[in-house]
């Protein structure tokens, strides 16, 4: 197991009147090569969650573990945890500075106090995994579009060699085409490098494509947790809580009330696609 | 953590001194100041020690709540205290080693204390039961004069207010990049001075982006809505003083020729 | 005429190297040509850098026109002095909430437009009373913005629009930064004041979702309007629209590729309930 989480709770402003549960007793066990989607409305907790993965804020009540070891033991550093659970924050390229793309991308393991070759090495391998070349080496980082900013601030964060990638909405804002390239980047990490990580997103129809486990979040609450199919089966529940499954999910809840019996597991295009005309060759034929 | 600071924040409830013209209070802190600064006798503090507790039962603020903000001022109360009372020359009370202290001392330092306690209350009251549109616009309109001398009075009132309304909003952007940074191995609390403002940098150039990108925003946001600067602006809250703004006038005069009348008299 | 009507519009971004003194032109838009009926609700597609972004800040003189013109219900906003009125007619929302409002209180960033063009006082009040109602934001007429979530900045935002008595909203991807909730909450609003007010609606966005109750769709591309109708004869040209890098919903997409592995269905599929009655029709 990569990190776990026992029983974690954030109270903000603890004592006073505006006291707050941001997470409520949250235990959740991610899992080393894990594709984890984390799904909840603005307010839900799961930006507080995840800057607790590594650290940046302090569980009130309960214990995180990484690799076996608690995060809060005296000594142990979260500087080193940090190089581990790579975060990427939401509108990550508003966190970039330096004068280059391949300088800024040097910043994560620069604080590392790695070797001067080895610092270049990542930040170039860094910069492949996104797909950005040697012609943007040298470029302003303020100059490029948004989608290219973006990958040079997540090849910011992989050049720390996580083992663990956190995303928080990596695609907000960016066009159909921006968020597509995007997420399938993600996914290559995960396929090819082997990088657990854990997409946060408030878009089901994108995290139903790729994730294989979905970890639904309410009122500093963990409400949902399974496969993509076991928690879009509560449809109806998730709405309450102010998301939504993906449109075909309804498509298909609606296609057998009026009848037609295709698998109500269905979540993809793809899939209903090819049920119907299953359904249809069965009649014609 | 940054968000906690509460000293003189705007306290919402109703009271005769929320409801005060924002200029009445103005001139109103400005005479309690001044006539504190010329006080040297007890009459005089009695006088304003009345003045300010009237005020706050008008405000209906919690005594509790303006306590608390004297706590900021606790650290520099102390010091002024005990410098005056060590540090004045003249008949000694009692002596600990080179450390004398007088009675000269101690009623300088008496009332430099009741001096500073006033005047902090006295002005936290000012910002408790007025909120910054409204001081900035009692400014607006009590500086009015200095338009004639080319001082573009209306444009910083205007600038005042959004940076009031931007504060919070970059105060928190300063949270989420620092914290961005941090996940990225950045490290803003250890090492010397040196190397702490090195440190600073990767906070610093994407703040000034943003607040750069945030003010061409706002200028075009502001420009879609025909804002072309003060001339011909109507006001939606214009000022207007009320008989309780007159009667509080009348209250300062008599206040003020108290003060005189101590002042000169005693 | 309709409320806005381009003519061969053209816009260049030039930007100046010094080092080399030569200009770099970025042709944002090339030769667009539209015309807007009053009371309509028109959505106008794209992807970033189509030029959509460019051609909403020319409808209220926030850009001027390289070449070609803009008439704003009649006024050219190349006119100096119909520029204010110009902005009057035709309001303007922005992407990021945070950075259109400028007053402390939500009802005092209603009443910066109306103070600007210097409406009395009284009717100041008449308008932003009856602009918070609108957008159902009266409850909040008190709060500091930086407190509201972001659907409901953005409705003070058309709220401070609105009491400026506009003829025409041009809104600028309002819900790009929005998450599903507040998204739905614009747009709800946005078509709410379409229906009841009379208001014309020119909405930028890349969400299909939101645009399938439009009566317009136009998609821009490389500076140009390249597709230009009804949401479902758009929508029926999946293929196309994926060349110019956009999505379609779902069900659209559902039906386009049954229909493509040889079933029989209508094109312009947009909502479950067209799915599931043409379905139901063959199956």
């Amino acid at each position: 197991m990569a990190i776990e989480l026992k029983n974690v709770n954030h109270i903000y402003g603890q004592g006073t009147i505006f006291e707050q549960y941001a997470l409520k007793n949250v235990d959740l066990t991610i899992d080393d090569g894990e594709f984890i989607g984390l799904i909840g409305h603005t307010g839900s907790g799961k930006s507080t969650l995840i800057q607790h993965l590594n650290g940046l804020l302090k569980a009130t009540e309960g214990d995180i573990l990484y690799n076996g070891e608690s995060i809060y033991r005296e000594g142990y550093s979260l500087r080193d945890l940090r190089s581990h659970v790579g975060l990427v924050f939401q509108y990550p390229e508003h966190q970039l500075f330096e004068v280059d793309v391949f300088t800024d991308v040097c910043f994560g393991p620069k604080n590392l106090n790695l070797p001067d070759e080895e610092i270049k090495k990542r930040a170039a391998e860094a910069l492949s995994m996104v797909g950005l070349d040697e012609s943007f080496y040298k470029q302003s980082p303020f100059e490029l579009s948004g989608g290219q900013k973006r990958r040079v601030a997540i090849a910011g964060v992989l050049a720390m060699k996580p083992e663990v990638l956190v995303l928080d909405e990596p695609t907000a804002g960016l066009d159909p085409r921006g968020r597509d390239e995007i997420l399938g980047l993600v996914s290559d990490l995960h396929e090819k490098q082997g990088l657990t990580v854990v997409l946060v997103s408030h878009s089901m129809e994108d995290v139903a494509r790729y994730v294989s486990r979905l970890v639904v979040m309410n009122h500093g609450e963990k409400v949902f947790d399974g496969t993509p199919r076991e928690v879009f089966r509560h449809y109806r529940e998730l709405e309450k809580i102010g998301l939504a499954a993906p449109q075909i999910t309804y498509a298909v809840h609606a296609l057998r009330e009026r009848g037609i019996a295709v698998d109500e597991d269905i979540m993809t295009v793809e899939e209903a696609r090819d049920a119907l005309l299953a359904l249809w060759k069965e009649k014609t034929c | 953590m940054l968000r906690e600071i509460t000293l003189g924040q705007y306290y919402p409830v109703d009271s005769l001194l929320h409801r005060l013209d924002p200029r009445t209070k103005l001139f109103g802190t400005l005479v309690y100041i001044v006539t504190l600064f010329f006080a040297d006798h007890v009459l005089a503090y009695a006088a304003a020690g009345v003045f300010l507790v009237l005020a706050i039962r008008l405000s209906h603020v919690p005594v509790k709540f303006m306590v608390r903000g004297l706590k900021a001022i606790v650290f520099l109360l102390l010091i002024s205290v005990s410098f005056n009372l060590f540090l004045t020359p003249g008949t000694p009370i009692f002596q600990i080693g080179f450390l004398k202290m007088t009675w000269e001392g101690l009623v300088i330092a008496v009332s430099m204390a009741v001096r500073l306690v006033l005047l902090v209350l006295g002005s936290t009251l000012l910002t408790l039961t007025t909120t910054p549109n409204q001081l900035t616009d009692g400014l607006e309109r009590s500086l009015g004069f200095l338009r004639k001398i080319k001082v573009p009075v209306h444009e910083v009132a205007m600038m005042m207010s959004i940076a009031l309304r931007f504060i919070p909003i970059l105060i928190e952007e300063t949270d989420k990049i620092m914290k961005a940074q941090m996940a990225r191995g950045a490290d803003f609390e250890s090492g010397g001075l040196i190397k702490k403002a090195k440190a600073m940098v990767p906070l610093l150039v994407p703040l000034f982006i943003s607040a750069f990108r945030r003010a061409t925003d706002l200028a075009m946001a502001m420009e879609a809505r025909c804002y072309r600067g003060g001339e011909g602006r109507t006001k939606m809250k214009p000022l207007r003083y009320e008989r309780r703004d007159r009667l509080t006038y009348l209250f300062y005069l008599a206040y003020l020729v108290f003060s005189l009348f101590v002042k000169i008299a005693l | 005429m309709g409320i806005i009507k381009t003519v061969n519009l053209i816009f260049d971004y030039i930007r100046h190297d010094d080092e080399t003194n030569t200009d770099e032109i970025n042709h944002a838009l090339r030769d667009v040509s539209l015309e807007i009926e009053e009371g309509s609700f028109v959505a106008i597609l794209g992807h970033n850098g189509s030029g959509k972004s460019t051609f909403a800040k020319l409808m209220n003189g926030i850009l001027l026109p390289t070449e070609g013109t803009v008439f704003v219900s009649g006024m050219n906003t190349n006119d100096e002095n119909l520029l204010w009125d110009v902005r009057k007619t035709a309001g303007m929302v922005f992407q990021n909430p945070d950075n259109q409002i400028i007053g402390n209180v939500v009802e005092e960033d209603v009443g910066f437009g109306p103070e600007n063009i210097g409406v009395p006082t009284e009717e100041i009040w008449e308008r932003v009373d009856r602009s918070l109602k609108e957008v159902g934001m009266t409850a909040y007429r008190l709060q500091s913005p930086n407190k509201l979530s972001g659907g409901q900045k953005q409705r003070v935002a058309i709220a401070g629009v609105m009491a400026m008595r506009p003829r025409c909203i041009v809104l600028d991807e309002p819900t790009a930064m929005l998450d599903p909730n507040g998204r739905k909450e614009v747009i709800r609003t946005v078509r709410e004041l379409n229906k009841q007010e009379g208001i014309t609606v020119l909405l930028i966005t890349h969400y299909m979702e939101e645009v399938i109750d439009a009566d317009r769709v136009v998609v821009m591309d490389d500076g140009r309007v390249v597709m230009d109708g009804t949401p479902k004869a758009v929508f029926s040209q999946v293929e196309e629209l994926k060349k110019y890098r956009l999505d379609v919903p779902q069900v659209t997409e559902l039906a386009y590729e049954l229909k493509k592995a040889g079933m029989p269905l209508p094109d312009g599929i947009l909502t479950i309930g067209d799915l599931t009655d043409s379905l139901a029709a063959i199956l």
